[in-house]
């Protein structure tokens, strides 16, 4: 009987079931992960032992003091560092890149600069499976429309045949969000992406991230320095202690979606701001030595 | 007033011009023997009329280059991209390379010509070892500074060194790689003359070396012209290349408005 009912096609309460714990399943889960770089004397602690699980599909800002290793936690779910001591499990496996579909988008855009905006989108579709076998085969026009239908979710549309260079800076961090997200990757690392924007630019591509997110739903780690845009994109916050880091504060951020500009100028937000504020300005004052070169 | 461009190149042509209208007239009221210095107008004459004899030569050496060039590009890019990809060639390789390349060409000539005796093969190869070295350092250079970022969010996709290499390693270093193409030609240019001076019986080398030997001053400053004009054609045959191939490397404003 039990045989029988593992191979009877699931019903709708099963699948919702399936459904279900996937989400609830861990994204990222960091155990007691380390790293040193460097060996001997020579060697610099950048991260302590930590402790770090991300459900599937939750969106989780890290912030803390500079040098901190924020970086260095996206490095190791990106699978670029391999922890010095404990274990990173990304997509159930040890291994980052092979077990979960992976964007990620840096401070700099870094689009190559001689391809046209739609074809940087469409590099990481050379790379990844299934994409990379359909690339030189019909799919190309169908990978075209993808890419055009993000860039015009991110307010690029007419750009699509324009070089790197003939865009403004804010307008080259659209298109690295758009080529971080055109594989539907199921993990979205972001390192300071709006780092370098004006603070209207800035604001305006809060609102584009959170869309982009309400309507993929992938998991997000965003590594940033700015406390407000933690607060407007994040359901969780994530406060680091200065270098070597260690996770010193985790809450969750209940603000309902989707967030406005307009919000973050309420008490409430202000509050959690001037929490957040308060706990790296003492984490700052309790770093042995602040050497910041 | 024409447009900048224009006035650009009549200043060019204009002091070539000048060059050698000034070059005819020093000769002409410096009363100057032609066995020293022959006017421009007696070397485009002799041109003329020795043309025939001196178009095989002209095919020579042109050919001569060529496969040097060729050899030597094929060297370089091989060569580069080791030493570019891999940060222990690079340590490895890198001290030979410079010992190598800083031997002067001239001395190398000889003991080609023993190996090979003297023709073509000596000439072939002395271009292949002047040429190839621009070609490494820039290949390498181009594959050695693709940027840190890119690179790690290549890598997070899954992207193997093959991956990163093909999409963004080499089209990058393709504008370092035409800017060496342009060197090389130009040296190996200049090696196989070396060569066809030293130790041949045909090319244009050869025939300066056999010009000088009679006083015959108006075709050695003949082969002269060839070999300048010979050399501008290649540099701006690989220059329209280049143009074609890596115009995104310069970024023009016509190209903006084109746009």
């Amino acid at each position: 009987m039990h045989f029988v009912m593992m191979h009877a096609p699931l019903t709708a309460i099963e699948a919702e079931t399936a459904a279900r714990s996937r989400a609830a399943a861990i994204a990222v889960e960091l155990s007691a992960a380390a790293v040193t770089f460097g060996q001997g004397e020579r060697a610099v602690a950048a991260l302590q032992a930590t402790e770090l699980r991300i459900p599937d599909g939750e969106f989780v800002a890290l912030v803390g003091p500079s040098g901190c290793g924020k970086s260095t936690i996206l490095k190791l779910a990106a699978g670029l560092v391999r922890p010095s001591a404990g274990v990173v499990v990304v997509g159930g496996r040890e291994v980052a890149a092979k077990a979960l579909r992976i964007g990620m988008a840096f401070q700099n855009p870094t689009m190559l600069p001689w391809l046209t905006i739609e074809q940087n989108v469409m590099l990481p579709l050379k790379i990844v499976e299934p994409y990379r076998s359909q690339f030189r085969r019909q799919r190309k026009a169908s990978f075209r429309d993808k890419a055009h239908a993000l860039l015009a979710q991110v307010g690029l549309t007419g750009f699509a045949t324009r070089y790197p260079w003939q865009l403004s800076g804010g307008m080259l961090q659209r298109a690295n969000l758009c080529r971080a997200l055109i594989h539907e990757p199921r993990l979205l690392l972001l390192d300071e992406p709006f780092g370098a924007l004006d603070q209207f630019t800035r604001e305006e591509l809060w609102s584009i991230l959170q869309d982009l997110w309400l309507v993929h739903r992938p998991t997000v780690l965003l590594v940033t320095h700015d406390l407000r845009e933690a607060g407007f994109l994040a359901n969780r916050i994530c406060v680091m202690s200065a270098r070597p880091g260690r996770i010193i504060d985790d809450s969750a951020v209940a603000f309902a979606r989707p967030r406005t500009i307009a919000m973050t100028f309420e008490p409430d937000f202000v509050a959690l701001n001037q929490r957040l504020r308060d706990l790296i300005t003492d984490a700052r004052r309790a770093a042995p030595a602040p050497s910041e070169a | 007033m024409p447009r900048p461009e224009i006035r650009q190149k009549l200043a060019s042509a204009g002091l070539i011009v000048l060059f050698f209208v000034g070059w005819e007239v020093f000769c002409v009221v410096s009363g100057m023997s032609d066995l020293i210095l022959p006017r421009p107008s007696q070397v485009f004459v002799t041109l003329v009329q020795r043309l025939p004899v001196l178009w095989p030569h002209i095919v020579q050496t042109l050919v001569t280059t060529m496969i040097g060039f060729i050899l030597g590009v094929a060297l370089g890019i091989l060569l580069g991209a080791l030493i570019g990809v891999s940060k222990t060639a690079y340590d490895t390789v890198y001290p030979l390379l410079i010992g190598f390349s800083s031997i002067p060409k001239v001395a190398v000539v000889p003991i080609f010509v023993l190996w090979f005796g003297s023709g073509t093969v000596p000439a072939v190869l002395t271009a292949l070892a002047i040429c190839f070295f621009p070609i490494v350092v820039n290949i390498a250079t181009g594959l050695a500074t693709t940027e840190p970022e890119l690179e790690d969010v290549l890598k997070a996709l899954g992207a193997s060194k093959f991956d990163i290499l093909w999409n963004v390693g080499l089209p990058r270093t393709m504008p370092f790689f035409f800017a060496s193409l342009k060197v090389a030609i130009t040296y190996a240019f200049v090696g196989t003359v070396l060569a066809e001076t030293v130790a041949s019986n045909r090319g244009i080398g050869n025939v300066m070396m056999s010009a000088s030997s009679n006083f015959n001053v108006p075709l050695l400053f003949a082969g002269l012209f060839i070999l300048a004009a010979l050399g501008v054609a290649l540099y701006v045959a690989f220059s329209l290349i280049e143009a074609r191939v890596t115009g995104w490397a310069t970024r023009r404003n016509d190209l903006a408005a084109a746009a």
